[in-house]
């Protein structure tokens, strides 16, 4: 009476969710087609406090009518997913379908596996100073290395098409799937015995069923090492993200522009620019030269521009064709931090029209009419303020005790501006053409300093090791952010530096140096980059020793 | 009002014999109560049984109409208190809570009703919380039982099971004069099935009638020497009165005796679970077709030591299958196989693991080992999670990197007015220059532990986050402690054990309340100090006014919590004035989830009716954020998460705000009161403007677009054209 194995066993399906998900009314939509199509039905959750946000599991069990008898006049149906055991799994984001993977809930002799590819991230992966996110190409591997059967869609994405929400896209594909020998319009006639927000739903439902007929998207093949003048494949490191392969795609559109038609990718008044860029540089540094010219000339005008392209042009004899990715890297990081962010720059940015544009795109308007208006939440500090000043003017101000009271009375609680409003608009606008006064800033000068002592490091190591002048380039990175969270950065890059000194010219010196950058952008308070730099003078001692 | 409505399901509870009656496991049990005849209930909501207390609300009409009594009792020691009714009266009376949580509070007074027994049956609903998706310490109900002597149900995972549970607890109850719990476990509670439904049965005596007709009996009342008696009557009676009935009615079951020399004992609650793990060894099936004999104990206290006898009779071995430590019944059964002299080898944890949830797996590793030494025959088939993790064929063979699976634990919902309080709470700790030791409470609060606050040091239980401080209490030290306490762990105790203790020990601390208008993290119920008119309840009691009265001189309460700012001063004040005795701040906000679901349809409609309505939300700039995600740091909001930078030259993810945004404000408030970046703003949404509206909007479109219109033009020189 072997009858698990023969199959006298219910239709298992698990459901892995984030609280708030709708994982409950699924369960039960899956629970009434069960019941209506003549199956024994039992689901349970363990929601709890998990529906606050945190990862849940919702159970269900389907067992076929016309059984049965003996012990128990009912089948005897498990309150557990066992692992190994389960037909369908169904997970809301793309980690939670790891999560089953990990579980054991999917496996690939037996379940099939609805997958929505959009991610939610976690807090660990948003707390991060840098880049934080897990890949999601390996979850997308493992959810198809530990299943029979894979339906990966942005559930999510398609039910906000339809004006509904992912329980009823997973609901169709559930559907689709046809692990569940019942036919469609059962499906639906639980949605709509629910009867709330029906027509939406099963818009969701449909797009969602079809999903299930689709073949799963394939991940790209991993990046090669190396940046190559123009890639021949897509690299696309998290290839389920639609934002993000737009976003790729439309780079290597501009790359192919650059090669081909490199003019176009700026204005008129920088053409005579580009000319230098395609002369005088590698061509695989091309594409993030033009944007970093465009970047510096918006910022400030041509003359910065032409000292942007002197300070990446110094790197050029240290990789001429750019294989260690050091032209590319120094025309990256120059011009980000060339053009940092002051409060000049900022109300810049605040009064372009495709920004406000995209604003109201955001909030919803339904056309160019509906009104939306745009607060801005600032809080300008003293320093933000006595750096935009001519330098003495504001190293005397930065100085004055008067000066700080009253301004920090004014901005204590912070300020609100309209940018759609006639009195905010003028006043970033004002601010926005204070750009002349910005070369005889205090702010300036300093920035300055910094950056050519930056690269004088970079020039002085990359004669030697072009890998390390790179990995010191892109010690840019840590110099983030604004008023105390840059004040830290500021002291990790000086930090970094310092370790960079203390280098003795072994193989590995730019390893190390991307090791301690990652840690500088693991923390706030600078412990896991102490901790490294810590361990780094230990380890010094006992080579020495 | 309560998270979630049952509204609709409720009417299902006026039917009578002849239905079938579909629903979740708890309304299942509110269905068997009103089949009992019972005369009152009471009870204290929180997971797994919150909604057992919600339905009960939502059926206050059904229960009028029957005579029944329902309270929301202020706590469980008041729900077991009130079980004094069914003492000296015939009044059926049943209560609910989480356990052991709930028992613990309950504990004094279960000891005095159980210690001088009932006239009416009293049932104890308790709802355990043990296992995956537990909120509590994991602990077990089943010694409450035991040191009280009451008796304990654990009844099979069967909609029908359970409900015949609650009328044969009344039934014992009655029989033995002794109150009687019902254990129901976490999974059991949500497990949704059906049962043929009887008609409801109006109590044969009310509460009315009672009141009406006092009665006392002194020998009944837990004062010596009628203690000595009820210590006496417990062995000498009551218990005996139960064993008999447990026989008579026949609440164990023995399946498939005689099918073999080997045997296993279940607990009623684990024995889905065990038939699911012999059906994966191939020897039961889904109708519980056992080859193997199995006893399943519905009643797991009394063990009825010659049932177990009986059972064992003849038998090699037997396997006990018990959830959770310490291992109570195994060694109960040890005390009755010695005593009786029987041969049979005894298993059970050193087979199966000592702590934790009995999933399937669990039990199925326990019953293969078992089978394999004595019974090897019988097992026919192996499943796929007996293998090693290092086959290919184990479920668990790594398949994914354990890096790129991060833990998702619950936190505080997009909204809600306590994250302003723990950023207000950081931005105060800053500017002092100094932490402090807090001491947690337990409620949605307590996720303040967690990324990214990272606050609070312990949490010794509901309402008692004032107490837990109360020891660190030195004029010598350079700073005061922080305890932060509920507005439903205040009205359970807090006031009293927390507030008063703490006037009168002149403790120096600083007390935050936490008062969202709701007991939130159960569900969203109605305490003293919510806002809503309820109409069953008397609310809208400031808690402020409490504190006052019992004699609390520096009170300040805040009715916004989302003005970061003048929050973060005012516990800058609290934790800095000289003034002596303690601090108390009250922080008001409403729960966003309750207030969202109060006031979501009321704006669908103003829209609809062509009302002006404004809807905010939140946004980042991503040109100017520069992906240092320090604003994530201080919120931990949900709906501000990250994405991947726009601008190709730059690489860290930039923050966002998805759609799910409610506008609370918080990333506006943090931005100022943090000094955070430029990047926040709001934006306005106006449906339905006015002619005000539109004929300003049109002069601020006609002086932009001319000021825009040379930057733009500047920028053209030195931009592409963009398609």
């Amino acid at each position: 009476m072997t009858s698990w194995t023969e199959g006298r066993r219910p239709i298992t399906i698990a459901i892995l969710a984030m609280g708030g998900e709708g994982g409950g009314v699924l369960a039960d939509w899956i629970v009434a087609v069960g019941q209506g199509a003549g199956f024994f039905a039992q689901t349970t959750s363990v929601a709890g406090v998990a529906q606050r946000t945190g990862a849940t599991v919702y159970y269900v069990e389907l067992y076929p009518a016309g059984e049965g008898g003996g012990v128990r006049a009912e089948p005897v149906l498990s309150l557990f997913p066992t692992p190994g055991e389960v037909d369908v799994v169904i997970a809301s984001e793309l980690m939670e379908a790891g999560r089953a993977v990990q579980r054991g809930f999917t496996t690939p002799d037996r379940t099939t596996l609805i997958a929505s590819t959009n991610r939610v991230y976690s807090m660990d992966e948003k707390l991060a100073l840098g880049d934080g996110r897990v890949d999601s190409a390996g979850l997308l591997d493992a959810a198809r290395l530990g299943s029979k059967r894979l339906v990966a869609a942005d559930f999510n994405a398609l039910a906000r098409q339809a004006g509904s929400v992912i329980s009823a896209s997973l609901f169709g594909a559930l559907a689709g799937c046809g692990v569940v020998p019942v036919e469609r319009s059962r499906f639906e006639d639980a949605i709509r015995a629910a009867g709330k927000g029906v027509e939406a739903s099963l818009r969701a439902f449909a797009a969602g069923y079809d999903a299930a007929q689709e073949p799963v998207p394939t991940p790209a093949p991993a990046p090669a090492p190396g940046p190559g003048a123009v890639p021949i494949t897509l690299l696309t490191r998290r290839p389920v993200d639609p934002e993000e392969a737009a976003a790729q795609s439309e780079e290597q559109r501009r790359r192919e522009v650059a090669e081909s038609d490199p003019e176009s990718l700026v204005g008129p008044a920088l053409r005579g620019r580009v000319q230098r860029v395609v002369a005088d540089f590698p061509a695989s540094a091309r594409d993030m030269l033009l944007q970093g010219i465009v970047r510096t000339a918006v910022y400030q005008d041509t003359a910065y521009t032409d000292r942007y392209l002197d300070r990446v042009a110094r790197v050029v004899p240290l990789d001429p064709e750019d294989a260690a990715g050091l032209v590319t890297e120094t025309a990256r990081h120059a011009a980000l931090w060339m053009t940092y962010q002051d409060t000049i720059h900022v109300a810049h940015q605040k009064i372009r029209r495709r920004r406000l544009a995209g604003v109201r795109a955001e909030a919803g308007a339904e056309d160019d009419t509906q009104l939306v208006d745009v607060k801005e939440y600032l809080h300008p500090q003293v320093e933000e303020i006595t750096d935009t000043l001519p330098t003495a003017l504001g190293r005397r101000l930065a100085a004055s005790k008067g000066f700080a009271k009253v301004v920090g009375k004014v901005t204590r609680d912070g300020i609100v501006v309209n940018t759609t409003g006639i009195v905010g608009y003028s006043m970033l606008w004002t601010m926005a053409h204070g750009r002349p006064l910005r070369p005889r800033s205090l702010r300036f000068g300093r920035e300055q300093e910094a950056i050519d002592a930056w690269l004088d490091h970079a020039v002085r190591l990359g004669a030697t090791d072009p890998a390390l002048a790179r990995e010191v380039v892109e010690c840019q990175r840590v110099l983030k952010g604004y008023g105390a969270t840059h004040e830290h950065g500021r002291e990790s890059f000086a930090l970094l530096m310092e370790a960079v000194d203390a280098f003795t010219g072994s193989d590995d010196d730019a390893a190390r140096l991307a090791r301690l950058r990652t840690a500088a952008l693991a923390d706030e308070d600078g412990a896991t980059l102490r901790a490294a730099l810590g361990q780094r003078a230990v380890a010094a001692v006992r080579s020495v020793g | 009002m309560a998270e979630r409505s049952f509204a609709h399901e409720v009417t299902k509870l006026r039917d009578g014999a002849g239905t079938t009656f579909s629903g979740e496991g708890i309304l299942a049990v509110t269905k068997a109560l009103l089949q009992s005849g019972v005369a009152y209930v009471g009870g204290y909501q929180g997971a797994p049984i919150s909604h057992l207390m919600d339905v009960l609300g939502d059926s206050h009409e059904i229960l009028e109409e029957l005579g029944v009594y329902f309270e929301n009792s202020a706590s469980e020691a008041t729900a077991a208190a009130m079980l004094a009714a069914s003492v000296n009266y015939p009044l059926r009376g049943a209560i609910t809570f989480k356990s052991t949580v709930g028992t613990n509070v309950a504990a004094d007074a279960l000891a005095n009703l159980s210690s001088g027994g009932v006239t009416g049956g009293a049932l104890v609903i308790v709802g355990e919380d043990y296992g995956e998706g537990s909120s509590i310490m994991q602990e077990r109900s089943h010694a409450f039982a035991m040191k009280s002597q009451m008796w304990l149900l654990d009844p099979r995972p069967n909609i029908g099971a359970i409900v015949d549970a609650v009328e044969a607890g009344f039934e014992l109850s009655e029989a033995s004069s002794t109150p009687v719990m019902l254990q129901l476990r976490l999974r059991s509670c949500h497990l949704y099935g059906s049962f043929e439904a009887k008609d409801n049965v109006r109590p044969p005596m009310t509460v009315t009638d009672a009141i009406e007709n006092p009665k006392r009996q002194l020998d009944r009342i837990v004062l010596p020497p009628a203690s000595f008696l009820h210590e006496k009557e417990k062995i000498e009676d009551r218990w005996p009165a139960a064993v008999e009935f447990i026989k008579a009615r026949g609440l164990n079951e023995v399946l498939g005796a005689d099918t073999a020399d080997v045997g296993i004992i279940v607990q009623g609650g684990v024995y889905n679970t065990l038939n699911r793990s012999m059906e994966l060894l191939g020897c039961s099936d889904a109708f519980g077709n056992t080859q193997v004999p199995v006893y399943v104990m519905n009643v797991t206290y009394p063990v009825v030591d010659s049932e177990i006898v009986d059972f064992c009779a003849g038998k090699r071995a037997v396997l006990l299958v018990e959830e959770g430590q310490p291992d109570y019944i195994e060694q109960n059964l040890n005390t009755i196989l010695r005593r009786a002299g029987s041969p049979v080898a005894l298993h059970g944890k050193d087979l199966l693991p000592v702590a934790g949830e009995y999933t399937t797996a669990a039990v199925t590793r326990g019953v293969d080992a078992f089978l394999t030494k004595y019974l090897p025959e019988v097992k026919k088939t192996e499943p796929a999670l007996l293998k090693p993790a290092e086959d290919p064929g184990s479920p668990f063979a790594p398949r994914v990197d354990p890096q790129v699976v991060k833990a998702r634990p619950p936190g505080l919902c997009t909204g809600c007015p306590e994250r302003p309080i723990f950023s207000a709470l950081k931005l105060a700790e800053k500017e002092i220059g100094k932490e402090h030791h807090v001491s947690a409470d337990i409620g949605c609060h307590l996720f303040a532990i967690n990324e990214p606050f990272n606050l609070g040091a312990t949490t010794m239980g509901y309402g008692l986050g004032s107490a837990g401080a109360a020891a660190l209490n030195s004029k010598d030290a350079d700073r005061r402690t922080i305890a932060v306490m509920g507005d439903g762990g205040f009205w359970h105790n807090g006031l009293t054990s927390g507030v008063g203790n703490a006037v009168f020990n002149n403790n120096d601390q600083l007390l935050l309340v936490v008062d969202n208008a709701y007991s939130a993290a159960t569900g969203g119920q109605d305490v003293l100090s919510s806002k809503a008119d309820n109409a069953l309840r008397s609310t809208k009691h400031p808690i402020e006014k409490a504190v006052r009265g019992i004699g609390v001189e520096w009170v300040r309460s805040v009715t916004d919590t989302y003005r970061i700012g003048e929050l973060r001063d005012l516990l800058v004040e609290a934790l800095t004035t000289k003034e002596r005795g303690p601090k108390v701040v009250v922080a008001t906000s409403e729960c966003q989830l309750n207030k969202d679901r109060r006031e979501k349809p009321l704006r669908a409609k103003a829209v609809k009716e062509g009302k002006r309505v404004v809807k905010e939300r939140f946004g980042v700039d991503a040109e100017t954020c520069t992906g240092d995600h320090a604003c994530i740091r201080v919120s931990g909001c949900p709906s501000l998460t990250i994405k991947a930078n726009p601008d190709p030259m730059r690489q860290d993810p930039v923050a966002t705000v998805i759609d799910s945004c409610v506008g609370c404000g918080v990333c506006g408030a943090n931005a100022h009161a943090a000094s955070l970046c430029p990047s926040f703003y709001r934006t306005d949404l106006v449906h339905n403007p006015t002619r005000k509206d539109r004929v300003l909007a049109r002069a601020r479109k006609t002086w932009t677009s001319a000021l825009s219109t040379g930057v733009e033009k500047r920028a053209s020189r030195y931009e592409a054209v963009t398609a």
